[in-house]
């Protein structure tokens, strides 16, 4: 059980990386945390006859407050912006969302960038981008191209990179004011892939909810976000009514962990719990 | 295509040169090249953290990455954790305390990440405890001796009914 053979890049410069797999094409795969990329690769269930390391680019790995942004470079690990005082004070739903990402060890290594260029519908980066309206930033042979998360995520595994092109940096919104975020996911073990989840914010004025987010995670082939439900929040509506128009429209798959019914159900329930939560938080 | 690549690093506090495929995993190079079988392979993707050693300071899974990537950097193992004196670092002489092996396959994992963990982490409650363990397998279930260890190598209670490992 070992990957099939590959030659192996360790580019310094975003240029050098980004003309290689310009050059090679579908032969060739980035490589960042590798927590996804070498298992697929040594089960076999993906092969490459190229692989370009951006571990040793350099300029990739700075966390950094851009035009009200927060910006993570393609190559932070997922631990340091786990750890970041910077990103648990600015887009503290990216902090809760970071320990549900597999174990320490996985972390160690993982980066935020790669998690959401790999796009597992499941995964919980993906959804958090989606709920901020994060920017995803492209790097290709030609320079550099922004991309909305909303256009990011395409399906399953594939996202609106071309060819040649790395997400070369990940910028999250900075919400102001009186705001509360929260994370709730299903899963059978601390540290396994969600069976359903949701990332959830939304910013108060009294008793009214001014600004309101809600991505789901688990349900589809690539995380959705739930605007009527948003609308319906902000418009006085319960939560629970909230999470039941979240869910509403959802046809999840049935797969061996869990039918599409239980996991639409237990979508609502996550969204209601989450919703709770972020609202308590942003009234306190 | 896959020409075999040199590559340096330290391993243990010492100068190492391998000549591999890159595709060859880093708990592979460590086990066959370099004959350090302290690091176990269990499930080889990702899973079971038997394969966990230290990599420039921090506890990663050896077979998720590939010993290329390696190079330039410091890797510890777990025959690299233990005092050069003979004796057992805290973690490893509260798990022989508290029975925290059995078959013992896990157990280079758990204490690459337990020793790795307590180093940056050094006042853990009993549920960050559990929650870093939980990135190791061990097949035997033995994890009330292992927990306990966690626990007495942190220096939290060990609860009365657990107090070793033989009450599961």
């Amino acid at each position: 059980m070992k990957p099939s053979p590959f030659t192996y890049h360790a580019p310094e410069s975003i240029a050098e990386a980004t003309a290689l797999l310009a050059e090679l094409g579908d032969d060739a795969k980035a490589l960042a945390g590798g927590q996804s990329l070498v298992p697929m690769l040594s089960l076999r269930l993906a092969a490459f006859e190229h692989l370009v390391d951006l571990n040793r680019v350099a300029g990739l790995n700075a966390i950094e407050r851009v035009n009200g942004h927060l910006r993570l470079g393609a190559t932070v690990r997922q631990a340091t912006a786990e750890h970041s005082a910077e990103v648990k004070s600015s887009v503290p739903l990216l902090a809760r969302a970071l320990p549900h990402i597999g174990h320490f060890q996985i972390r160690n290594r993982g980066t935020v960038g790669g998690s959401i260029a790999h796009a597992d519908p499941a995964s919980e980066l993906p959804a958090v981008a989606l709920a901020l309206d994060a920017v995803i930033e492209a790097a290709g042979p030609g320079g550099t191209r922004r991309i909305a998360a909303s256009d990011f995520f395409v399906s399953t595994w594939e996202t609106a990179l071309n060819d040649g092109e790395i997400l070369s940096a990940v910028e999250f919104p900075v919400w102001s004011g009186r705001c509360g975020f929260a994370v709730e996911e299903l899963t059978r073990r601390h540290g396994d892939f969600a069976i359903v989840g949701t990332a959830v914010g939304v910013q108060v004025d009294g008793d009214a909810v001014t600004k309101a987010t809600i991505a789901l995670f688990g349900v589809g082939a690539t995380p959705l976000r739930a605007s009527e439900a948003e609308a319906a929040l902000m418009a006085g509506a319960d939560v629970a009514e909230v999470a039941r128009a979240a869910t509403a429209g959802l046809t999840p798959s049935d797969d061996v962990h869990a039918s599409g019914a239980y996991r639409t159900q237990v979508a609502a329930v996550m969204v209601r719990r989450a919703l709770t939560k972020a609202i308590q938080e942003a009234r306190a | 295509m896959s020409d075999e690549t040199v590559v340096q690093f330290t391993v243990n506090g010492r100068s190492r040169r391998v000549v591999v495929e890159p595709r060859k995993l880093l708990s592979d190079v460590l086990r066959e090249d370099l004959h350090l079988t302290g690091t176990h392979v269990g499930c080889e993707h990702g899973a079971c953290g038997a394969c966990t050693v230290m990599v420039d300071g921090a506890a990663v899974r050896s077979c998720l990455m590939f010993a290329v990537q390696a190079a330039g950097s410091e890797v510890v193992t777990v025959e690299g954790v233990t005092p050069t004196d003979g004796t057992l670092n805290t973690f490893q002489q509260a798990m022989q305390d508290c029975h925290g092996l059995q078959c013992g396959f896990c157990t280079p994992g758990f204490v690459v990440s337990m020793t790795s963990y307590l180093a940056d982490n050094p006042a853990p409650t009993d549920d960050d405890l559990k929650i870093a363990l939980s990135g190791n397998l061990c097949r035997c279930t033995g994890y009330r001796g292992i927990i306990n260890a966690a626990r007495t190598a942190a220096g939290l209670p060990v609860p009365a009914n657990a107090a070793d490992g033989s009450d599961h």
